[in-house]
């Protein structure tokens, strides 16, 4: 068998490829590509919900907005180490995202508004992101596959809390109500463009499913999200902003209407309402904190200096 | 919310002891609560991942410790107040904490220098609390220290590390020590004298690995505890009280 029969061979008996496996050099990019823009998602993501940080209207919200961020900042970490286990170091995808030649999900170029921003980004954005996810637990990369295990639980426990915090909205005042509902306007329609694009229109979603990096198509997830997700609009009293959604018997699916697609390759090419903003936050503090890196790496060659003499 | 922590009052106090345990635990609430708020803007604004990540547990624990002084003072107090109420419909003028905790971050080095001061602060504070009379503030205390202990370990390290790095990092971290020095003496006022040796000791044993110099003006600014504040405490206040002001009464 050849290296590439054998490695193709581990994928369609469902074992793991490791970092010390041979593996196509194709297989190595589409990973790298795909684990780095996972990781920066997490950490771009960050940025709208800590912008509520210091306005959550309770002690209690504010702790558990806290906690979630720095849930983020960890994911952001495992899976910058799953990326690293294929050759490429953290800070050389981080100078990647910098410049632009690295993405991130398109979600987080829009902009949290109002503090039920901060439930619907859990319900909608987490829960998307879970439906997207939980295949990767059972991705043929293993170090991808296991740090995607302890994501999905912390996204599960995410998605739970927004939700919990919207049915509070829900049943509280008709200004938290309202608020609720201009929410939901404003995320359903960018929560179903980040299953990508349709199918037919998808560039790696072919090999990737041979591969075993991906076992659903964009289509067929977007379909699962919609289908729970009504329900759940439903149970909260919240209309989702759709005049063509309607159940169809003859599916067993929901029917939806169509995503605008020109708003999302906008959003993807760098032109959506946040993009400049969130890259330029993160550069920011990234060229801030180069004198503390610099100062942490002086002192720790002195130290070593001082040990050996 | 509930919250977990109930209250065990010491028994046969007066009126006035309970009054003045209730001013006590509501300045060292009013601390943590601030510091958290402040450490709160930081999250995804550090040198890296890491930093942010220990930046948002530092301010976990402190609102953890707010959160419990807090209820406790409300129970105390009788009146049905909640560790929201007293947080978010408290004005500048009624906030007793420390000045040095309401200062802005600046750079990484002044927050870490704001840190190290407080922390070692902290440290004794909390020693001493652990074996309050009141079992619920000596239990507070008990689990604060344990944080207190690593959030020493954090700042102290990273002046020390700023300190002896490089020149930059030197002269930035000596700035922090020379703007946040005057907040200092403010920790030890009144009973809280018996803090300061053990605090200097600390200090100076970080600032001798550090290479910094304790700043030669004596000028110290002092009122916090008096509700008497700088002007920076307004606008977090602000901020932070933004969403219970605006939507009274209701439920989050």
């Amino acid at each position: 068998m050849s290296p590439e029969e054998q490695f193709q061979a581990i994928v369609d008996a469902e074992d793991k490829i490791e970092p010390s496996d041979w593996m196509p050099e194709g297989y190595r990019q589409t990973l790298i590509r795909q684990i780095a823009q996972h990781a920066h998602s997490e950490v771009i993501g960050m940025q709208p919900e800590s912008n509520w940080i210091t306005r959550a209207p309770t002690l209690y919200r504010k702790a558990i907005l806290i906690a979630k961020v720095q849930d983020e900042a960890g994911h952001g970490l495992y899976l910058y180490s799953a990326a690293e286990t294929l050759g490429v170091g953290r800070d050389e995808m981080q100078e990647l995202l910098h410049q632009g030649k690295h993405k991130y999900s398109s979600i987080f170029n829009y902009p949290t508004l109002s503090w039920a921003d901060m439930g619907t980004i859990g319900w909608l954005v987490d829960g998307a992101a879970i439906t997207n996810q939980v295949m990767l637990t059972r991705c043929s990369y293993g170090p991808y596959a296991r740090a995607m295990v302890r994501i999905c639980k912390e996204e599960s426990f995410h998605q739970r809390q927004g939700y919990e915090l919207l049915i509070r909205l829900c049943q509280g005042s008709a200004s938290q109500k309202a608020m609720a509902q201009d929410s939901i306007n404003r995320w359903w329609w960018p929560a179903l463009m980040m299953f990508g694009p349709h199918d037919g229109d998808s560039t790696h979603t072919e090999q990737s499913m041979k591969w075993k990096i991906k076992r659903v198509t964009n289509d067929d997830l977007r379909q699962q999200f919609v289908d729970m997700t009504v329900r759940q609009a439903d149970y909260l009293g919240l209309e989702v902003p759709d005049p063509d959604l309607r159940w169809n018997e003859e599916r067993g699916h929901y029917d939806f209407g169509d995503i605008d697609w020109e708003e999302f390759w906008r959003v993807v090419k760098g032109n959506g309402p946040m993009n400049r903003e969130r890259v330029a936050h993160k550069v920011k503090a990234w060229d801030d904190g180069a004198w503390v890196r610099e100062a942490a790496m002086a002192h720790a060659a002195k130290e070593e200096a001082r040990s050996a003499a | 919310m509930t919250n977990q922590i109930t209250s065990t009052a010491p028994q046969g106090t007066s009126p006035a002891d309970a009054g003045d345990r209730i001013t006590t635990l509501l300045a060292h609430a009013d601390d943590n609560m601030v510091l958290a708020q402040r450490l709160g803007e930081l999250i995804s604004n550090t040198a890296e991942l890491e930093i942010d990540i220990a930046l948002g547990n530092k301010a976990l624990d402190h609102l953890g410790v707010a959160r419990a002084l807090y209820t406790h003072a409300g129970s105390t107090e009788g009146e049905g107040r909640t560790e929201d109420d007293l947080a978010m419909f408290r004005t500048e003028r009624d906030y007793t904490n420390l000045l040095l905790v309401e200062q802005p971050n600046g750079d990484f080095a002044h927050t870490m220098v704001l840190q190290l001061f407080f922390d070692a602060y902290q440290m004794e504070l909390w020693k001493d609390l652990s074996g309050s009379p009141d079992l619920t503030l000596g239990g507070i205390a008990a689990k604060a220290l344990k944080e207190a202990t690593y959030h020493l370990r954090f700042s102290s390290g990273w002046v020390i590390r700023l300190g002896d790095g490089t020149e930059e990092s030197h002269h930035r971290v000596q700035d922090g020590v020379d703007a946040l020095w005057r907040y200092t003496s403010e920790m030890f006022e009144g009973a809280a004298e018996k803090y300061r040796s053990a605090w200097t000791t600390s200090i100076e044993a970080a600032f001798v690995d550090a290479n910094l110099e304790i700043p030669s003006d004596p000028y110290q600014r002092t009122g916090g505890r008096g509700g008497f504040h700088t002007e920076h405490l307004g606008f977090l206040l602000a901020e932070m009280q933004w969403m219970q002001r605006s939507y009274p009464g209701l439920q989050w």
